[in-house]
């Protein structure tokens, strides 16, 4: 029919017509700002404050950066550049440009810098295959070795050092194994523990001061042990690790030049305190968690006082705490570097509020996944790792990085005992002659650098949320 | 005949103390308990002999002390004749002050940034979402630091107010001519309380209570003989009509004086100082970014399904908001809620930044280095800290108890 008419009508087309496009204010940039902007009168109304707010912030902040001067030697200079181009306000960028290695490296020795550099690109070989599990696992090696590498890189002294502390360490890690191995994991760690003590402290005296104050408790004229124990030939001996490194440093001194934690500042301090608070603050936070959660009365109780109490108080108490009241709670004469002082306690801090957020993780997986490693025949430890950990630790994700985020951005409250960490370099560099006047560049520099760090980092939270979703949705 | 006879007994091997399960929790503890009691005696031990080699104990007499030294804002008398203690007091009310006020003023900034971040207008969401990651990703002391910058260095001198010979002021005061950001602080009306105030307080103390007992009545009612009586407009009445009618038959015994550009600064009002206003704007709005989140989260958490139901009950869109979403979203907002609210309250020591004189100014710091009681003055400031977190998780444990799902 229709054939017949198509040659027989001359009126009627040929083929279809193509679809009319859609009309101006139902497509393209008018649609969207329609339905993204303007979709009702209070939307409307919010845009506009919107714009003028962004207006507002834009028009007082883009002018005087973009007027930035990036060359010059002092804030005078910076202002008399600025007026011969005939601007009446501007930043000093110049203020970053001159004292960017005082911002990264404190006053790390300008010639070593090539050590925090190398140390950094390591940091990316060993964070790479934990980060992302399609690396070779082969490269955990390399991650387990790292924090003695990057010591040895940053604070240099005698090659030994890092060396015997590794020798010592796998020597722990061998016999809890083959112990573990033969007669079970709880005998394992025992084992670990006493080869520790046995390596890098001195049981020893430890075991004779002990004895004798007991005895001083019991006995007025108490006991005189240090002179038994000075005649112990064995005394020499131990720490064993540390006197093995001294003996091997005298024959063959080998090592790089030493550098002072007085030296280490800026953003490499900042790095330094955060990462080792992060890498030791896990698994502290993953075993105060499960001891929150065992049926043990007193390792029950210890875990939730512990977590409390560090909880309940800011951290800026704490850090006073390192610095000034520490060594009353040691033994006389003891010192110990600063910064590790502020790491071990920023570790404790982080371990708390970690092991919060993973006893949520725990407390919300059902207990049929409890009853079902139970039934498999598993013990304590085995369930814990292969069955229960896993999928807590997957829930906590997010809260354990908002804990990362949280804790890297808290590494500038040392500041306040003494340590050069970025804010502290602002106050220093505001009190130079060429630099005194000088603000906001500096705080914007150094807020950018924390923003760049925590974002990459809560982005990649997100990441691995997304990758371990094994729900399908 | 079968000779019955229980499982053999064992003789009790000490091997059975690591092995077996029945008697290895309570090796655990023990072992435990000693190592603990250990470094506790060790701790202890060297505590001793260090206050002995320093020659001093542990005493906390330096409270009854003259203090000797000046705090810049006081809420309650206090000269630098009186005690450490009553310093400590002070520096106490000063940190509830600024923590008590940046909660009220985080929990509206972080409402409003995290239903507008919700919003589908996509500017205003943008905007809350780099509002929300700004602050989240760049230290509080950074921005308590940039913050008081703002307010001391980008904020006039009062002199700048005044006009020039030409009656033109560089800057001019807001809200009428009653508040002024300068560079010595920020100043506000101030109330004065003449007499007959006292009795417009009791008035309205008495309605607030009869508030309360307006909306018991009316949800007694309703849950009892099925009548709706309603609340909110009787409420608002109740709460404003008696102190109005009050204020003005007592002849307006509350009136504001304003600030008053004088010859150098200004007279008259309250100054607020910067230290304060950077120190509240900044936590709040810190913590307005993390409970933003905690809002969006919430809100997002109540399921579609469960609007759609109210709808089909016939419930109206603001019954629905009211009886169905927000008692649900609040359950998942309440408890994180608080938390930051604590966050808030020990971030509050960052007053050591801008000079603010709180509890770790007065306590952990001046009296420390005047009197040189380092152990005391940081172990009564953990003490503190920790009474007010464990106050506020006793509040939260409670509301928990109280909103948890009642399942059987």
């Amino acid at each position: 029919m229709s054939e017949t008419h198509s040659f027989t009508v001359g009126y009627v087309r040929h083929e279809m017509q193509g679809p009319l496009p859609p009309p101006v204010a139902e497509s393209g940039a008018v649609k969207w700002m329609r339905e993204n902007l303007f979709s009702s009168w209070l939307n409307a109304i919010l845009t506009v404050v919107s714009l003028f707010v962004i207006w507002w912030v834009l028009s007082h902040t883009l002018p005087w950066m973009l007027a930035g001067v990036w060359s010059a030697s002092s804030l005078t200079d910076c202002r008399n550049i600025l007026a011969e181009r005939g601007y009446s306000s501007g930043a000093c960028w110049a203020v970053i440009t001159e004292r960017w290695p005082q911002l990264i490296f404190g006053f790390y020795p300008s010639e070593l810098y090539w050590r925090p550099i190398l140390a950094f690109v390591l940091l990316i070989g060993a964070v790479a295959p934990v980060l992302y599990t399609s690396l070779p696992r082969k490269m955990l090696w390399f991650s387990l070795i790292y924090p003695l590498i990057a010591y040895y890189l940053l604070w240099g002294g005698s090659v030994w050092t890092p060396v015997m502390l590794a020798v010592g360490f796998s020597l722990v890690g061998m016999g809890g194994t083959l112990a573990s191995n033969k007669s079970g994991f709880f005998f394992g760690v025992l084992i670990a523990i006493l080869i520790f003590l046995l390596m890098f402290f001195d049981p020893l005296s430890a075991l004779l001061n002990v004895m004798g104050g007991i005895a001083g408790l019991f006995s007025a004229d108490s006991v005189r042990l240090s002179p038994m124990i000075g005649s112990l030939a064995l005394r020499d001996l131990f720490p064993l690790m540390p006197t093995l490194s001294d003996l091997l440093g005298s024959i063959a001194p080998i090592g790089l030049e030493s550098v002072t934690s007085r030296e280490i500042g800026g953003f490499l301090l900042a790095l330094v305190i955060g990462l080792s608070a992060i890498v030791f603050s896990m698994p502290l936070g993953i075993l105060l968690a499960l001891g929150r959660q065992s049926d043990l009365f007193i390792i029950n109780k210890v875990c939730v006082t512990f977590i409390e109490v560090i909880r309940g108080i800011p951290l800026i108490v704490w850090l006073f705490t390192a610095s000034t009241l520490l060594n009353y709670f040691l033994p006389p004469g003891t010192t110990f570097d600063l910064i590790l002082r502020v790491i071990i306690m920023v570790t404790f801090f982080a371990a708390a509020y970690i092991a919060e957020v993973i006893r949520g993780g725990l407390a919300a997986l059902p207990k049929g996944q409890y009853e079902g490693a139970d039934s498999l025949g598993l013990d304590y430890w085995q369930s814990m790792r292969l069955i229960i950990l896993p999928q807590a630790l997957k829930i906590s994700i997010p809260g354990i990085v908002n804990t990362f985020i949280g804790l890297f951005k808290d590494t500038v409250l040392v500041v306040f005992i003494g340590l050069l960490d970025p804010i502290g370099f602002i106050n220093l560099i505001r009190a130079t002659v060429e630099w005194n006047g000088i603000y906001w560049e500096l705080y914007i520099f150094v807020g950018l650098c924390f923003f760049l760090f925590c974002f990459f980092m809560s982005r990649y939270s997100q990441y691995l949320e997304r990758k371990l979703r094994t729900d399908h949705r | 005949m079968a000779d019955v006879s229980g499982p053999p007994k064992e003789s009790f091997r000490l091997s059975q103390l690591i092995y077996d399960s029945r008697y290895r929790s309570l090796t655990i503890q023990v072992v435990a308990t000693f190592l603990l009691t250990a470094a506790i005696v060790w701790l202890g031990m060297n505590l001793v002999e260090n206050l002995n080699r320093l020659g001093r104990g542990f005493d906390l007499g330096f409270l009854w002390q003259r203090a000797g030294y000046d705090i810049s804002q006081t809420l309650i008398p206090y000269t630098s004749e009186s005690t450490h203690g009553r310093a400590v007091l002070v520096g106490m009310l000063n940190t509830l002050l600024v923590a008590f006020l940046g909660c009220i003023l985080a929990t509206i900034i972080g409402v409003i940034a995290g239903v507008l971040r919700l919003s589908n207008n996509w500017i205003v969401s943008r905007l809350m979402a780099v509002y929300v990651e700004g602050f989240r990703n760049v230290p509080l002391l950074l921005w308590l630091l940039l913050i008081f910058a703002v307010l001391t260095e980008a904020t006039p001198e009062p002199r700048e107010f005044r006009p020039d010979e030409n009656g033109v002021a560089a800057y001019s005061m807001f809200l009428g001519d009653s508040m002024a950001f300068t560079a010595r602080g920020t100043l506000i009306p101030a109330p004065v309380w003449e007499p007959g105030s006292g009795v417009l307080v009791v008035i309205f103390i008495a309605s607030i209570i009869g508030a309360f007992v307006w909306r018991r009545h009316a949800l007694r009612q309703l849950y009892q003989f099925g009548r709706v009586v309603p609340i909110l407009w009787p409420v608002l009445g109740i709460l404003i009509l008696p102190t109005l009618i009050g204020f003005f038959l007592l002849g307006r015994p509350i009136s504001l004086e304003y600030p008053v550009l004088g010859r150098f600064n200004f007279s008259g009002g309250a100054t607020i100082s910067n230290a304060f206003m950077a120190l509240w704007l900044g936590l709040s709005l810190y913590t307005g970014a993390f409970i933003a989140e905690i809002v969006r989260a919430g809100i997002l958490a109540v399921s579609k399904g469960q609007t759609e139901a109210a709808y089909a009950l016939g419930l109206r869109p603001r019954r629905t908001l009211s009886l169905v979403v927000l008692p649900q979203a609040l359950r998942v907002i309440i408890p994180p809620l608080i938390s930051q609210f604590l966050n808030l309250t020990k971030n509050s020591s960052l007053a050591i930044a801008v000079t603010y004189p709180d509890i770790r100014a007065t306590l952990g710091g001046t009296a420390i280095t005047t009197t040189g009681k380092e152990l005391e003055g940081l172990l009564l400031m953990g003490l503190f800290f920790l009474a007010l977190s464990f106050l506020i998780s006793g509040v939260m444990n409670f509301y928990n108890s109280r909103v948890k799902l009642k399942e059987r």
